[in-house]
């Protein structure tokens, strides 16, 4: 239990610092950016306190925001991924998930990808629409959020498969 | 009472969800109004200490560009001081005048960033070096931004590439004069809107700053018209201006502190 919670620290923090100072100043084809803190998210465990879970997902969203002074839009987007997170689980995973007995080491990669795609595309827009703040942008907004969701899928694919734990 | 306690208690989630959420909003809305007073800013001791050691190591990769950039400005105001025809005799000082009326502080940018609509700059300058809010930040090549938030030792900067920004500016060989916004397309251009109609615009005149709003002097360069059009009522030209500042490769700046603007903003509230 005790390794868990240690592991989780350091990853939230990881992510917070990489995506500040690495993730951040990509700037692909100018204006692209992955966002790949997410992954805290995505592969927090399933069994959990939900409401710490929420929090937890606050915070790492005000953290972000507090190094790219944007107010509260990662904090907005990450909450908001957070809440949801059981459905998308439930819906992509199906009876895996509800017996609880879910490890995303080993599950299938077609369901984990579809699973990542639609909770960081739900991100992203949330994400954008609040940074642009304008319906006259939407546009604009919404090609952001598209070209930016398929750096950060390819990102976070990349990444689980470089840091997964092969147990064979 | 009961049913109050055992349906907060049942939508625990849902309410911590809808509480923590609608304080982010808050937040968004804030940073979205300028100069909101606001809780989340790079300029803490925490953001403005990591970006300041990382800044450290990563100066020294630009350093020749910078090194570059120092030298020609060093080069433009040598050419400066000896072609001027006003001869300075240094053996009297006149003391009266010694303070001039602006007073200019180096500063380093350890944050900066042009990718977003409402971009904002952090400068390792903060209140212990008597950097306060709306004050100038300018380049050698030209605008950068006005001071926003200060702690101790850091401070964030409105950068001109940030939508809810708004300097005043004019063309460099009449005195029209508009204000200087951006649409958040490309970090090169800024527009500069309420150009009155009469003014003789050209393309590739320069554009400068006003002196109006008493935070940057006048004649602070900001860059060429790339192209211009009438607006829709047809009596204001909007302008679009090329920077001379490469906004993606900033280091070294001046935050500008005009030492009348107390007496200046005082008249003014008369």
């Amino acid at each position: 239990m005790n390794s868990v919670i240690s592991i989780h620290t350091i990853r939230f923090i990881l992510l917070a610092i990489t995506q500040a100072l690495i993730f951040n100043h990509i700037n692909f084809l100018g204006y692209i950016n992955p966002y790949p803190y997410l992954l805290f998210i995505l592969f927090y465990p399933v069994k959990n306190n939900r409401m710490l879970f929420i929090f937890l997902s606050f915070l790492l969203g005000l953290t972000v925001d507090m190094f790219l002074d944007s107010g509260g839009i990662h904090a907005a987007a990450s909450v908001l991924v957070a809440y949801a997170r059981p459905i998308f689980l439930k819906s992509t995973f199906g009876t895996i998930y509800e017996y609880q007995t879910i490890k995303f080491n080993n599950v299938e990669f077609g369901s984990k990808l579809t699973y990542i795609a639609f909770l960081t595309t739900i991100h992203h827009i949330v994400l954008f629409t609040l940074e642009t703040f304008s319906t006259s942008k939407i546009i604009l907004t919404l090609q952001k959020a598209l070209f930016s969701s398929i750096f950060t899928i390819l990102l976070c694919i990349l990444l689980t498969i470089i840091f997964s734990r092969n147990k064979t | 009472m009961q049913q109050i306690i055992n349906f907060i208690i049942r939508n625990k989630t849902f309410l911590l969800f809808l509480l923590l959420f609608s304080i982010s909003i808050f937040f968004t809305i804030q940073s979205h109004s300028y100069h909101k007073s606001k809780f989340i800013n790079s300029a803490n001791f925490l953001t403005g200490g990591v970006y300041n050691s990382v800044n450290n190591i990563s100066e020294y990769f630009s350093l020749k560009s910078q090194n570059q950039i120092l030298a020609e400005e060093n080069n433009r105001l040598k050419s400066l001081l000896y072609n001027s025809s006003i001869k300075t005799d240094t053996s009297f000082v006149d003391s009266t005048k010694f303070n001039g009326l602006y007073r200019f502080t180096p500063a380093n940018i350890i944050k900066n960033s042009y990718s977003l609509n409402n971009n904002i700059l952090t400068l390792n300058k903060g209140k212990n070096d008597s950097i306060k809010e709306d004050f100038g930040v300018i380049s050698s090549k030209g605008i950068i931004g006005i001071i926003d938030k200060t702690s101790a030792n850091y401070a964030t900067v409105i950068s001109i590439l940030n939508t809810t920004s708004q300097i005043s500016a004019q063309l460099k060989n009449t005195n029209h004069y508009g204000s200087l916004k951006w649409n958040g397309n490309s970090p090169e251009f800024v527009q500069l809107v309420d150009i009155q109609k009469v003014a003789p615009v050209k393309v590739g005149d320069t554009i400068i700053t006003s002196g109006i709003s008493s935070i940057f002097p006048k004649g602070i360069l900001v860059g060429t018209i790339q192209d211009f059009k009438l607006d829709d009522a047809e009596n204001y030209y909007t302008l679009n201006v090329e920077l001379f500042n490469d906004m993606t490769n900033l280091e070294h700046v001046h935050i500008i502190e005009n030492v009348d603007k107390p007496e200046i903003t005082n008249l003014l509230n008369e």
